[in-house]
């Protein structure tokens, strides 16, 4: 089947200089799984398009290094 | 089948045991899991997120809806109120546990340090927003009831699996015996023996599609995509008012109530655009959504929550719990759009559609001990068929359903999964993944959802329903086509899935209903007026023996409490209980 990729911005953004190296909390805390762990960088990022801008990645974050901006369809 | 697959499938395969299986880590799951486990019984959790932050109270719960107080209000009042908002088709003897048995689950969860208002004299601060009666508690810290939740059940040492989705029950015989579902993460299947199950899986929340067009920003926390809806109609139970949704008055654009229920007691109302009240009350009913819609399509629309009125410190008062307890990006949306409560009203619209019996009455049939009609299965929660049973209710019914499984596990017994039905739900499950370039499912969810809306969801009518029913045919062959390239995209592609079973069990029942009731949720342009010679009954939607949606009715068990207006047609036979299965 063709196809091709299209950027999407997504709505939750993580502060690589203050994200904590070896600290999963905001992604073992979000509900639709869409937060991983970048295998190059150690931090932690959005990599899917897939926000109920609930909070919990904010929220439990240590060093408030998450912003939930909410997805740009809605904001 | 590809090796990758061979290896999830076999070697990877992840096999567990218990006595009491809960599906589903919210409300009424963790109620369940934690009772079953404080009355011995081996309990497994499982969830698909995570238990900490799963479900609808997923930040917390800034009230409850439901709470029937002594000296405050009575359980028969509330049955009366509940048997009125749900224009009479209600099986009362379900409403009645919640009623009776709600104001000593306050007091169990006030045991594990939730926190209720309570007025000056120390008594708990119920508010009017129904019709007669006063069941709305605010919770001033309701952002801690699932941390306080989470917190019993570590002390409990109740077992959990989280990022595990269940994609079908397995039968023993007729009975419930257990469940096979896959790892999100590492793509296992996971089969999971058990002599009883609940199902606590929450509402069919991603059915509609939100007018903003994304995809999870739905009312309901979008994992709660209709599982529980899907399992229980694959394995024969029956489920019931499919065709009265749930479609809430929400903030425009944001997928939040507005929130009168909260702002009304400080003095905020719903106006229209000329800054008149067009409704006389403020409960989430179908007659009250009927009266929103209808304004906001007029020349008055659109509709505002009106605060602007109110003084600077009583606003921040209510932001102080709008923004910070059930949905707390609300302040962050109002701010991206430089809008504020001092100088500017909530423009409110209605919401997508759903099944949630915690708002309206679309779900699993359940008795009154939270049993389905399939032996050894249990359910509770916005899945369970028991009316505007809310957050309570949800507890209420978790208690229960953990009591009647654990009586259930006592002629039980564990027995090994029956491989034929394992065979069956990997080919449900794996084909996307032996598929990476099949079609994404963002738009094949996209194009589901979208059909929802334009053709399912209300004002209904026959011919726009049969049209939706070819589409959701044309559906499977897409499904067929699926792709996915990591277990989480096999989760989104088993998501769809479901949505399509929620889809059409929501197009039948609503073909099926040849009147309007509970004004929005069910009104038929076809047949605009309600007919209760005919349909004074419950709808009844179960899989036949030639595993097509099959409908019927089944009467409505004589009221335990009288209701003026709600005479029983002569017409209506029965004593109201399901058949012997």
């Amino acid at each position: 089947m063709p196809s091709v990729l299209s950027r999407t911005e997504v709505p939750v953004s993580i502060d690589a200089d203050l994200c904590v190296t070896g600290c999963r909390l905001c992604v073992d805390m979000c509900p639709l799984d869409s937060l991983a762990i970048d295998p190059e960088t150690s931090k932690a990022y959005m990599y899917v398009d897939e926000c109920w801008y609930c909070g919990p990645c904010a929220a439990r974050c240590p060093v408030g290094a998450v912003s939930v901006n909410m997805p740009l369809l809605l904001r | 089948m590809n090796s990758e697959i061979r290896r999830l499938t076999t070697t990877e395969r992840r096999q567990e045991h218990c006595d009491v299986l809960v599906i589903g880590g919210g409300t009424a799951g963790s109620m369940a899991a934690l009772t079953a486990a404080q009355n011995g019984a081996d309990v497994l959790l499982v969830d698909k997120a995570h238990v900490r932050h799963s479900g609808a109270l997923a930040m917390g719960m800034d009230g409850v809806n439901n709470a029937v107080i002594p000296g405050k209000a009575t359980p028969e009042e509330y049955v009366r109120e509940i048997t009125i908002a749900n224009d009479g088709i209600v099986d009362q003897r379900t409403l009645m546990q919640t009623a009776r048995r709600g104001f000593g689950m306050i007091q169990r969860l006030e045991s594990y340090g939730v926190k209720f208002e309570r007025d000056e004299h120390d008594e708990y601060a119920v508010r009017q927003v129904h019709r007669r009666g006063s069941y709305v508690l605010p919770m001033p810290e309701g952002r801690d009831v699932k941390k306080v939740l989470y917190r019993a059940l570590r002390l409990a040492k109740v077992r959990s699996t989280n990022r595990v989705m269940v994609v079908r029950l397995l039968k023993d015989g007729n009975r419930a015996a257990g469940v096979v579902g896959f790892d999100s993460r590492s793509g296992n299947l996971v089969t999971i023996s058990a002599k009883a199950v609940i199902l606590a899986t929450g509402a069919a929340g991603r059915l509609g599609l939100p007018a903003s067009g994304y995809l999870y920003g739905t009312y309901e926390n979008p994992t709660n995509s209709g599982d529980g809806h899907s399992l229980a109609y694959h394995a024969g139970a029956e489920l019931t008012g499919l065709e009265c949704f749930q479609i809430n008055p929400l903030i425009k654009d944001y997928n939040g109530p507005a929130c009168a229920y909260v702002a009304g007691p400080f003095g905020a109302y719903t106006v229209n655009s000329e800054g008149n009240r067009f409704v006389d009350c403020d409960y989430w009913s179908g007659q009250m959504m009927a009266e929103v819609a209808e304004e906001v399509a007029s020349g008055r629309g659109p509709v505002y929550l009106r605060l602007s009125h109110l003084p600077s410190d009583t606003i921040s008062t209510i932001e102080g719990i709008l923004h910070t307890t059930e949905r707390p990006t609300r302040g962050t949306f109002h701010a991206n759009r430089g809008h504020d409560y001092r100088t500017r009203d909530v423009e409110m619209h209605i919401s997508e559609i759903g099944f949630c019996s915690g708002h309206s009455s679309s779900g699993v049939w359940v008795n009154e001990k939270a049993a389905t009609t399939v032996p050894g299965l249990y359910a509770a929660g916005d899945l369970a068929c028991v009316p505007h049973n809310y957050m309570i209710g949800a507890f209420v019914y978790g208690e229960l359903a953990a009591l009647s499984a654990i009586e259930h596990g006592r002629s039980s017994s564990i027995v090994d999964p029956d491989e034929s039905q394992v065979e069956a739900a990997i080919d449900a499950i794996y084909p996307p993944l032996s598929n990476p370039d099949g079609l994404p499912q963002p738009q094949v969810e996209y194009k589901l959802r979208r059909f929802v809306n334009d053709y399912v969801a209300p004002p209904k009518s026959a011919t726009k329903m049969e049209i939706a029913l070819e589409h959701f045919e044309r559906t499977k062959t897409e499904i067929a086509r699926l792709g996915a390239r990591s277990p989480h995209e096999l989760m989104r592609c088993a998501e769809v899935s479901v949505i399509r079973d929620c889809a059409e069990m929501a197009t039948r029942a609503s073909l099926f209903r040849t009147e309007s009731r509970w004004g929005l949720y069910h009104q038929r342009s076809d047949f605009p007026d309600r007919d209760n010679a005919r349909w004074f009954c419950h709808s009844i939607l179960r899989k036949d023996s030639a595993g097509a949606m099959e409908m019927s009715t089944r009467p409505v068990a004589p009221y335990v409490v009288p209701v003026e207006g709600f005479e029983f047609p002569t017409t209506a036979a029965g004593d109201g209980e399901p058949d012997a299965a």
